[in-house]
């Protein structure tokens, strides 16, 4: 069925860019800008009703989240949302479900920000679930139904899902030299033990603010095991920087937060992570942002952030024992040159030479691989080494 | 093929030296009669069950014939008794015009006497075989004698005549002859006929079942109302479904074309005109003066006798006709008249079949005249789908000759193999390699025709010509892509249907969320995106109908005349008030008289337009 062009442009229009930073309020966003958030959801809201009353096709614009509606801004070095939106009509049988799906989201958020409370993701799926009237068919089947319709609306508000009122599954821990106050409590990093200072889901300066840091770097590694040996050899103190950790692809609260810790305090991001593709883009995706997020590139990419390794001639450099070879498979050799040719790679010189390595290598690593060398290699010789010799791929 | 072109049999002796005198000493003639009694099936007896449906079927087919050519609305009762295990006595009374006493003995106690054999002129009977063979075949077999009753008038008297055939001289023998007084009450109009006979059978239901003949015999003859009594004593009553008789079918000539050597010659022989030319325009059709002289003048060519458009037919010998035939074949000469046919019509097709099957869907589609070998015939076909009739099996073919039912043979038959070779997966049904196709489908076929060639004397199957195949093909296909229009229709609003369904699932909670937003009217905002799904679904139609082109809001299949759609058969729109009214009248049993059966009849017009 061909897709009627309305001009009609749906639910509008709100700021894009970050709340006012006042302190001494209750919910997680500034109270103007929860106002703002809520008007526009009312927007939305009202020109479906305003369509559906003049006979008109109710419809949403919401951005396209796509590799193909995606600029590479090289001046600012980060990822950016185009201008091609999708509309979302409700009179369309592929879309009537999404749509209907949209505006019970919206209605969600709007009595979760008068409430001032916030839900995780997989709260707003059950906030509004239920059977719709007269049949037997429910208005979510699943929770990934529900979160990709809430991105989407969080694109088509303008607004972030943390003015939404929503957060994700907590992951990712911090430990170092800094103290920060989240939600009023003080919480010193420096004494969290084994575990940690969980990264909250929602780091903006209204939640969580920074008080006292004498850190002078911050050390990202991939995840949980590598932080844990890093925290227990207690590098953060003898480096004098902060560990953070993303289980593998950083949520967006690490990122949020890597990126204040970068921006706000002026701290250079060193990323340690495995040698293989999804290693690489991880990285690619902390420095630059990430597709289906690029229109908060802004305020998560960290341009300035630093690769230290694994790299693909630590093999021979640290004469590792032939046993930590995992071959790349077929999805690895796609992926690898996938990313080899994004434009934030393609004209660097030494990560064409890094992935072409890696490639001729036929084999990845994962930064566990170098206990074999020795238990604390890592945190003995192997960091300090790169970091005395200033040796990153930027 | 006349079956007199059989007679001469000769029986051989056995090895035993005979001589030509021991040999002529049981050389002798064998009459019509006695040759059909010992081969019964060639008539259509060779099972009892089967003897027991062609006694009813010669019956009723000379029944309607002599109705139909009165000029009377037939009404037919059968009655099927059963006197014990095997024995039954069948009863088939008419309201036709009757017989006249002294055409009794031959009409009923002859082989090969009729009105049908020499003329060329539509009608059910052919040969004069049927009924007397049927009388034939009961004498043979219990012993009993057949009865008659008939009455040609109010003010006439009835005659009972009680006949036995004397098979080996080919004549009526009569047991008793009564005349009842002229107010008998034998017959409610004051004329009929009532013919008993008693005979050995079987009676069983289901497929090829005197049942099922008349079911057949309904829909090819809406115009006439039968009523049938079995063996179980229930009365199943077929009323018509039209008050019109069928127009008269005219008689013809041969057309020359049509005729073989042999023919030519006996009617060289026979024929009362003196000259050539004479001969060429009385006896044939489409020979005028013009086209005589021309063919004279060609025929004189080819022998080296003279032959002159006043040539005597008495001086004509082989060579002369054998010249005359040649001209014949090498002469273009325009086909045959076609006002003979009198094909059932397609108004009158619909009108059966809508009454006697519970479908959904019906087609027909007539054929314009065609000629094989010198005959002219037209075929008809209709069709009905969906509804009550079964999903699963293949598609029921119902065969029809000059309004006849054809039961047996149907692998045989012309129409099958034309309905084979019909592509309809083409119409959307489904059809196994080279079989029938398979869904709720019934296949009518009728041939009408001045001389119908069977494939054997007792009229099952159509023999397979060319021009008769291709022109039943045409008319399948003409019904099949009415159906499959339908069919990509219905399927079209089926998918419209689901996707209103979709919209409006998701309207209310479009609705009741703006409410919670906004706090706008939910029921204002839910009636109005309501009004838009409408619209939209009903859009979608007009642009998807037909390649994509906008139509009109009318439906192109109801307007036309041989379509009929009754929406409340279809599947999907079963709903129960329906299912009720259905079940109202069960199965066609017991009294449901006209004026019940007419209304029903009528409503289902309302909602097929059909004006002519």
């Amino acid at each position: 069925m061909a897709k009627k062009k309305t001009s009609k442009k749906a639910a509008k229009k709100a700021t894009k860019t970050s709340a006012g930073r006042r302190a001494g309020r209750k919910g997680p966003v500034s109270r103007k800008r929860d106002a703002e958030t809520i008007a526009s959801i009312e927007n939305l809201a009202d020109s479906v009703t305003k369509d559906g009353l003049k006979g008109r096709d109710p419809s949403v614009n919401i951005p396209l989240r796509t590799v193909s509606n995606m600029n590479w801004n090289k001046r600012k070095r980060i990822l950016e949302m185009g201008d091609a939106t999708q509309i979302r009509e409700l009179f369309n049988v592929g879309q009537a479900r999404k749509f209907m799906q949209t505006l019970l989201l919206a209605k969600g958020c709007k009595d979760l920000i008068e409430a001032q409370k916030t839900l995780s993701l997989r709260g707003m799926y059950y906030m509004s679930l239920h059977t719709i009237e007269g049949t037997k068919e429910k208005t979510f089947n699943e929770q990934t139904e529900s979160d990709t319709v809430l991105e989407d609306l969080e694109v088509g508000l303008g607004g972030l899902r943390e003015e939404l009122h929503v957060f994700a599954k907590k992951r990712g821990t911090m430990v170092g030299n800094i103290t920060v106050e989240d939600s009023g409590d003080e919480i010193d990093c420096r004494r969290m033990g084994t575990g940690g200072y969980a990264i909250p889901s929602i780091c903006e300066p209204s939640v969580l603010q920074f008080k006292k840091c004498d850190a002078k770097f911050v050390l990202h590694v991939e995840k949980d095991t590598v932080w844990s040996r890093f925290n227990e050899d207690r590098f953060w103190e003898k480096h004098n920087c902060i560990l953070t950790e993303g289980s593998g692809q950083p949520p967006r609260g690490v990122r949020r937060l890597l990126h204040r810790l970068n921006k706000e305090l002026r701290l250079p991001v060193y990323c340690l992570l495995d040698c293989d593709p999804w290693g690489h883009y991880i990285y690619s995706v902390i420095k630059q942002g990430s597709i289906n997020l690029a229109f908060e590139s802004e305020r998560m990419a960290i341009p300035d952030a630093k690769f230290m390794g694994i790299r693909a001639d630590d093999y021979d450099r640290c004469d590792l024992s032939a046993d930590v070879r995992i071959a790349l498979n077929d999805r690895d050799v796609t992926r690898a040159r996938q990313i080899a040719d994004y434009p934030w790679f393609k004209d660097k010189r030494p990560w064409q030479k890094e992935i072409k390595k890696l490639l001729s290598n036929g084999f990845k690593m994962e930064v566990e691989s170098l206990i074999t060398k020795d238990i604390s290699y890592v945190t003995e010789v192997y960091v300090p080494e790169r970091l005395k010799a200033k040796d990153f791929l930027d | 093929m006349p079956p007199a072109a059989a007679t001469p049999l000769k029986k051989r002796s056995a090895r035993k030296a005979a001589t030509a005198e021991s040999m002529a000493a049981m050389q002798r003639e064998i009459s019509v009669s006695e040759f059909f009694a010992k081969n019964r099936h060639l008539l259509g007896f060779d099972n009892p069950r089967k003897a027991v449906l062609t006694t009813v079927k010669e019956a009723v087919d000379n029944a309607l014939d002599a109705c139909e050519e009165a000029g009377i609305l037939p009404e037919i009762s059968v009655q099927m008794l059963q006197l014990d295990e095997t024995r039954f006595k069948i009863t088939v009374q008419d309201n036709g015009p009757g017989i006249l006493r002294k055409q009794i003995e031959n009409i009923f106690g002859k082989l090969l006497y009729g009105s049908k054999f020499h003329r060329l002129k539509m009608s059910r009977g052919q040969q004069g075989i049927g009924i007397s063979a049927a009388g034939m075949y009961g004498l043979m077999t219990t012993g009993k004698p057949v009865k008659i009753i008939s009455k040609t008038g109010k003010r006439k008297p009835s005659h009972e005549v009680v006949l036995k055939i004397d098979t080996s001289k080919n004549r009526a023998e009569v047991v008793s002859d009564t005349e009842h007084p002229e107010d008998d009450k034998f017959f409610a109009e004051g004329h009929g006929t009532i013919v008993t006979i008693e005979l050995e059978g079987k009676y069983q239901k289901g497929r090829q079942s005197i049942d099922e003949y008349l079911e057949q015999t309904a829909i090819a003859n809406p115009h006439a109302t039968f009523t049938w009594t079995g063996p179980t004593n229930e009365t199943v009553v077929y009323p018509r479904a039209m008050d019109e008789l069928p127009a008269e079918a005219k008689e013809i000539k041969p057309h020359p074309k049509g005729i073989e050597l042999g023919t030519l010659i006996q009617m060289l022989e026979r024929t009362d005109p003196k000259s050539v030319s004479a001969f060429l325009q009385d006896e044939f059709s489409r020979v005028g003066q013009r086209k005589a002289s021309e063919l004279i003048k060609l025929a004189d060519k080819k022998t080296s006798k003279t032959i002159t458009p006043r040539t005597r037919i008495s001086t004509m010998g082989h060579d002369e006709a054998e010249a005359l035939y040649k001209a014949i074949q090498d002469t273009s000469i325009m086909a045959p008249p076609t006002d003979c046919l009198v094909p059932i019509g397609s108004r009158a097709l619909l009108a059966g079949l809508l009454k006697e099957l519970q479908a959904e869907f019906f087609a027909a589609a007539t054929r314009p005249p065609a000629v094989y070998r010198g005959n002219p015939f037209q075929m008809e076909v209709a069709i009905a789908f969906g509804g009550n009739l079964p999903r699963d099996d293949s598609a029921r073919v119902l065969r029809f000759a000059n309004r006849v039912p054809l039961l047996y043979q149907q692998s045989a038959c012309s129409s099958f193999k034309a309905i084979l070779e019909t592509g309809w997966k083409n119409y959307g049904l489904q059809q196994p390699r080279s079989s029938l196709p398979t869904g709720p489908l019934v296949i009518m076929v009728h041939m009408a025709s001045v001389w119908v060639p069977f494939t054997s004397e007792s009229k099952e199957a159509i023999a397979d010509y060319d021009e008769i195949r291709k022109e039943m093909r045409l008319a399948l296909q003409e019904c099949g892509r009415k159906l499959g229009t339908y069919l990509r229709r219905r399927q079209k609003m089926k998918k419209e249907a689901e996707r209103r369904s979709v919209f409006e699932r998701y309207i209310g909670e479009i609705a009741t969320a703006c409410h919670n937003i906004t706090g706008t009217d939910a029921r204002a905002l839910f009636v109005a995106l309501k009004k838009i799904a409408a619209r939209k679904t009903e859009e979608a139609d007009q642009k998807l109908d037909q390649d994509g082109k906008v139509l009109d809001t009318r439906d192109p299949l109801e307007k036309d005349d041989d379509v009929i759609i009754l929406h409340e058969r279809s599947a999907d729109g079963d709903d129960d008030a329906d299912v009720l009214f259905e079940d109202d009248i069960p199965a066609r049993k017991l009294p449901r008289r006209g004026s019940k059966a007419a209304k029903r009849t009528t409503t289902r017009k309302k909602k097929t337009s059909r004006k002519r």
